[in-house]
């Protein structure tokens, strides 16, 4: 094949997978804010969470962190969901029933902990150097049938978590948490137990947030604390959901790989542009006004457009002989 | 003793008169505008690097004329960045449900960060050059005579915070609309103007905060996230949209921060130093589980 052609096949593919990994993230965030309308600022810490739980599970024996178990990929990831769930229960045990913004308050400072003890805890996590030699399914295929063996795992699995929140959002228990959301006296006075409804949601979103995270380990083969940089990674999933459709699973998805096609773009293209205008230090300072242009688009929607690309369609009432 | 108190309780007043001066205004626009301000702590960034800019233009080297000419300038100019963000970003979505806001706060924080860290990179910097001279008293206690200024300089602020929230119009009305909004509101107090009030007060002592913090330490982009945490975590303890109460709290937890790693069993640190800046948040979440109204009965949502 011809190289150039080769190359931009390679960058297709990366730029699939990695958007398929956030639109998976997405979705986590989905159930969460768009469906039960809690706001998580600690996406970071939960895909962090997911992200290590992989590593030290999955990678050989080595002398310069814990673990090394060998296990096998499906047994991580499970493990991975599971240790996020139990840290959401907790948090959500203490903020769930005070106002959104405590719980924001909190889910940040638990990313921030959680980056303390990866940094601090060198015998577990090899502190800021990280865990490298991170197996990832199929790279024992022949170059590049194992990106595109990759790709199918990320996308086989966003299928299966969006095939599942579909089947959520329908359920009973999908409308109890829109109604919970939109009026929550209302929800109260029908008889829902609002707190079980919030935790159930809130403990949902972060085990698929792990998910993605024990998913983005095997990708880069490799985890440090900068992997969980608390902002960009939760900021720019909130970006994807709000832009794509807060409450609509495909919007979600839509979002995701629309606002990373953006966003890898654009690290092509700025850097150009500011040399171009005769500016120093282009390479460094396109980043930040790539950073200061995705929150002025987020500004943007959420005060001309809050409904997102995709807005939300409720599923039709079942009707009388159904129910 | 003397150690004890040098090393480890006046850092731990300095910090937390910095974090008092900043929870402030959190507990301030958490209880009138009615959301948690996430952009908070890039005010305080952005105020130090207006700071930082003043020094280097006029070429001030004292800490005098640091503090009492160049700072107030940076609140100034502080306050009228943070009342144009208010009419572009905050204004268009009052209406909107809270939640909104605090997202809307989440991007500001990121945005404000990354004009800061485009125009003045991201290498540390100092706002006061060379050696400060330290204070001796009694032969035993010594501390640098810059920790003076601070906590004199933050006790001052506070005090102007008492007086205009007590014997001023716009003051009362504050505590009114904070109190109650839809009763203030009733009464005919003028809401947005209550609204400018909140953001002048917060951005300006952000603004003096993040001064007395680059003071102490460095001027750094990463500074006023830092310290953001911590400053909530005063405000929750103090109890929301209670001022007061954010003094306290800011005191409270910059003392035990400093104080954690004192030896207090055997010869280590009580607490790796490492783990300094979890000592807020464990706080934070000790106040949510048992008295999520806060010390000073502030509001819980």
């Amino acid at each position: 094949m011809d190289p150039v052609l080769y190359g931009y096949m390679l960058y297709v593919v990366s730029l699939l997978t990695v958007g398929g990994l956030y639109a998976i993230l997405a979705l986590g965030l989905n159930v969460q804010w768009g469906f039960t309308g809690l706001f998580n600022a600690g996406i970071a810490g939960f895909f962090g969470i997911g992200a290590y739980t992989a590593a030290i599970l999955t990678t050989n024996p080595h002398a310069s962190h814990v673990g090394g178990f060998q296990m096998p990929y499906v047994v991580a990831a499970i493990a991975a969901m599971l240790v996020a769930g139990v840290i959401a229960f907790l948090v959500g045990k203490v903020c769930l029933r005070l106002r959104s913004d405590y719980l924001a308050i909190a889910t940040i400072g638990i990313a921030e902990i959680f980056r303390l003890i990866v940094n601090n805890e060198t015998w577990a996590t090899n502190g800021p150097r990280g865990i490298s030699q991170i197996p990832r399914p199929f790279e024992g295929l022949p170059e590049p049938i194992n990106q595109f063996a990759f790709l199918g795992v990320v996308l086989v699995t966003l299928a299966g978590v969006y095939w599942l929140m579909e089947i959520a959002r329908k359920s009973p228990w999908g409308r109890v948490m829109t109604a919970i959301r939109d009026n929550e006296t209302s929800a109260k006075a029908a008889g829902k137990n609002v707190e079980t409804f919030r935790m159930e949601g809130f403990v949902i979103g972060c085990m698929i947030m792990a998910l993605a995270g024990a998913l983005m380990a095997h990708y880069l083969k490799f985890v440090n604390p900068q992997t969980t940089d608390p902002l960009l990674a939760t900021f720019i999933v909130f970006v994807m959901l709000v832009i794509g459709g807060s409450a609509n699973n495909k919007g979600a998805i839509l979002g995701a790989f629309l606002v990373w096609t953006l966003w890898s773009a654009s690290e092509i293209v700025a850097p150009r542009l500011l040399e171009a205008i005769g500016m120093t230090d282009a390479g460094i300072r396109s980043a930040y006004v790539r950073i200061f242009l995705i929150g002025l688009l987020l500004q943007i929607f959420l005060q001309k457009n809050p409904q997102g690309i995709l807005p939300e369609t409720r599923p039709s009432s079942p009707g009388k002989n159904s129910s | 003793m003397a150690e004890f108190i040098n090393f480890y309780l006046i850092p731990g007043l300095v910090l937390g008169s910095i974090y008092a001066l900043g929870a402030i205004g959190i507990t301030m626009t958490f209880g009138i505008l009615r959301f948690a301000n996430f952009a908070h702590g890039e005010t305080m960034t952005l105020g130090v690097y207006i700071a930082w800019t003043l020094v280097q233009l006029t070429g001030f080297k004292s800490m005098l004329a640091i503090l009492l000419v160049l700072t107030p300038i940076s609140m100034m100019l502080t306050i009228m960045v943070v009342l144009l963000i208010d009419r572009a970003f905050y204004k268009p979505l009052r209406a909107s449900p809270v939640i909104i806001l605090v997202i809307a706060s989440f991007g500001l924080m990121l945005m404000i960060r990354s004009v800061t860290q485009f125009s003045w990179g991201v290498q540390l910097k100092t706002i006061l050059p060379g050696i400060q001279p330290r204070m001796q008293l009694f032969d035993f206690f010594s501390f640098p005579l810059k920790h003076v200024f601070i906590v004199g300089g933050a006790l001052l602020l506070m005090y102007v915070v008492h007086y205009v929230l007590t014997y001023t119009k716009i003051g009362k009305a504050m505590r009114a609309t904070s109190d109650s909004p839809e009763l203030a509101r009733l009464t005919g107090i003028n809401t947005e103007k209550v609204v400018m009030a909140t953001w002048v007060m917060g951005a300006g002592l952000a603004c003096a905060a993040g001064v007395f913090l680059a003071v102490d330490t460095q001027v750094d982009t990463m500074m006023g996230f830092k310290i953001l945490l911590p400053m909530f975590a005063a405000a929750i303890l103090g109890g929301v949209g209670k001022p007061y109460g954010a003094m306290a709290g800011g005191v409270v937890i910059g003392v035990a921060e400093e104080l954690s790693s004192y030896h207090w069993i055997g010869d280590g640190p009580l607490l790796d130093p490492g783990y300094k800046q979890g000592i807020a948040f464990a706080i934070m979440i000790a106040i949510l589980v048992w008295r999520p109204t806060g010390l000073f009965k502030g509001k819980s949502f």
